[in-house]
């Protein structure tokens, strides 16, 4: 243990009290995966040789005009958000008016593509969660397609419990975070 | 030993308030705090090498830590005069009356080229007999390594059990918007990170061999799969299939993966070669299927289903595809993954509200709960099968605890600047 808080100190030490974290020599890369949001500090983090994965149909659905009624605060298209009860993956009643018009929306414009964040509260473990938060986004997805747009404007992925609204432990909290976000691609 | 131990004190203060002044230097280092310990730990000293103190770093210190925070030992005083440095030295009588059961003693020696002879000897001194004494020439840049080999030799010889002092650990951290993926010694020792990501990791599972650890990233705006050479530090996906992608469990071969993906409707189980071809369905449940662990034979696949209405813990057996439920006490039973004995697996469990970690053994089907919550998951097993890691939560902030399959031996493993999360035991050194 002394030995422990030796090498620590003596780390401290080495790193001058600077804010600039030593780098070891790993043998691994320390990467940014993503060079559009680059870590701070870590000016040398870099993405050689690994692959970028394609995210199908990102290109697609970006030219809606300027006074586009998705951005358009008074539409009913820029509300995006879909709260669930806890344990629940059932879209409640007074969702279904703002479920409905981006189900139209989709119908009207066959090019748009949208994807569905399922996203859960904090209790669970992570992967369960993942789980659940895709039957949320699932079950938007599912009535969407009902109600006119088709199953290859819509992707539905989950963020499990990893992305809350509110990192707060409480009821009112946990109820902002169970939901799922309607993601125009290209937005 | 009274002077050096308040100048430990002296030092741990330092460290603290140095630690305070540069909290944003800070490195994700754990440092592992033993909370509770068997009744029956076996008394041990540890003579100082010969000639250790010739070099700034030790490792008798080291070795005594792996073996204090087991929980299986408890450390004698291994100060005498004159000081034994070979088994034959070892006077069995006066360590009896020091109430030690067993003493370690060893020579330090400078050869060519900078190496070093490490020398040691293991002597139970019940029976008087010499136990193990083995020789290591490395330079002092494997000190440390060589102190953990030292102290599973030690483990194995007094316990039985394979000792795991010389294996790693991944494990998750956030210190505010940024995620990174670190391995370390299992003392917590040596953190590096290999990946950095401004968006959530999670689930890491290293390949049986540790060359390789698969992990999920959300960099891309949804759940992918990634498999990273731990070597070449080089990666590449393994799953990003339209949909979510998670859960990468590996197959005792190292030649396949199961992984959950909603690519065809819900959270189903796929197989997949860990090159990421030849993708093929597993099971079709109208539920949630997800979470897979291999059994370590690669027989069966244990996994997380909520088919009968809740979650429960189900057995897929891969010769005849027949399913069958494991865990029936309770609504939410979650996250099996088998340990590496065969005899069963460790679990999450919902009770009133709290999340605790539960053992289940194929044979008796009898659940021990070993915590008590209020947020613990992501259990893995050590390759021994003694030991199990897992996230918890205390004071708001994650953390890394352990516990013995037996409920009885009880760590922290606690980390000054960050939230710690998502821990896997690599596997044995080969």
């Amino acid at each position: 243990m002394r030995k422990l808080i030796y090498a620590a100190l003596a780390a401290l030490i080495l790193a001058g009290c600077s804010s600039t974290p030593t780098q070891d020599a790993a043998p691994v890369e320390e990467r940014t995966p993503d060079a559009g949001s680059a870590a701070p500090g870590t000016g040398g983090a870099s993405t050689a040789g690994t692959t970028t994965p394609g995210i199908s149909g990102s290109a697609l659905g970006s030219g809606a005009a300027a006074v586009s009624p998705l951005k358009d605060p008074k539409s009913i298209l820029s509300q995006r958000i879909v709260l669930f009860d806890y344990d629940s993956y059932v879209v409640k009643d007074q969702y279904r008016q703002m479920v409905e018009a981006h189900a139209k929306y989709l119908q009207a414009n066959r090019s748009a593509r949208v994807t569905m964040h399922g996203h859960t509260d904090e209790r669970g473990t992570r992967e369960y969660n993942i789980a659940l938060g895709q039957r949320r986004a699932d079950a938007v997805k599912k009535m969407m397609l009902l109600l006119g747009a088709t199953e290859m404007q819509i992707e539905t992925v989950s963020f499990g419990k990893e992305k809350p609204r509110n990192p707060a432990s409480h009821e009112a909290a946990w109820a902002d975070n169970r939901r799922v976000e309607i993601v125009y691609v290209g937005e | 030993m009274v002077l050096q131990r308040i100048i430990g004190v002296l030092l741990s203060v330092l460290a603290l308030v140095l630690g305070l002044l540069a909290a944003t230097a800070a490195r994700a280092q754990l440092t592992i705090e033993i909370v509770g310990g068997s009744g029956s730990a076996i008394p041990i000293a540890i003579v100082p090498f010969e000639s250790e103190s010739n070099w700034p770093l030790g490792i008798t210190g080291i070795v005594g830590a792996d073996l204090a925070r087991s929980g299986l030992f408890r450390l004698v005083d291994g100060s005498m005069t004159p000081r034994p440095a070979r088994g034959e030295d070892v006077r069995t009588g006066d360590w009896r009356a020091r109430g030690a059961d067993a003493v370690v003693v060893g020579s330090m020696r400078p050869q060519a080229e900078g190496r070093v002879e490490v020398r040691f000897a293991l002597v139970d001194v019940v029976k008087q007999m010499q136990l193990a004494s083995m020789t290591y020439t490395v330079t002092p840049a494997q000190f440390r390594a060589t102190a953990h080999k030292i102290a599973d030799v030690i483990y194995e010889k007094l316990t039985g059990d394979v000792g795991v002092f010389s294996t790693r650990i991944a494990y998750i951290t956030k210190q505010g918007p940024r995620f990174e993926l670190h391995v370390a010694d299992a003392d917590g020792n040596n953190p590096q990170a290999v990946v950095t990501s401004n968006e959530p990791l999670l689930s890491p599972a290293w390949s049986p061999d540790g060359s390789r650890i698969a992990y999920v990233s959300l960099e891309n705006r949804k759940p992918v799969i990634y498999v990273q050479s731990l070597d070449s530090g080089r990666r590449q996906v393994l799953a990003n299939f339209r949909g979510s992608n998670s859960a990468p469990a590996w197959s005792p071969d190292g030649r396949k993966l199961i992984v959950t993906l909603s690519k065809d409707g819900g959270s189903q189980l796929f197989l997949i070669n860990a090159d990421g071809t030849g993708v093929q369905r597993l099971l079709s449940s109208p539920g949630i299927d997800t979470e897979a662990s291999f059994a370590p034979d690669g027989q069966s696949v244990l996994f997380t289903s909520d088919r009968g209405g809740t979650p429960q813990i189900y057995r897929l057996n891969l010769a005849s595809n027949a399913v069958e439920r494991l865990s029936f006490d309770g609504g939410y039973n979650v996250s099996p993954r088998a340990t590496p004995d065969g005899k069963g697996f460790v679990f999450v469990r919902r009770d009133g509200g709290r999340f605790m970690l539960g053992i289940q053994d194929f044979a008796t089907r009898q659940v021990q709960l070993l915590t008590q919550g209020p947020l613990d998951e992501s259990p893995s097993v050590a390759p021994n099968s003694r030991l199990i890691i897992y996230a918890a939560q205390q004071g708001g902030r994650g953390i890394l605890a352990g516990i013995s399959s037996d409920g009885r031996v009880k760590q922290r493993l606690v980390s000054p600047a960050a939230d710690v999360r998502e821990p896997a035991w690599g596997p044995l050194a080969r």
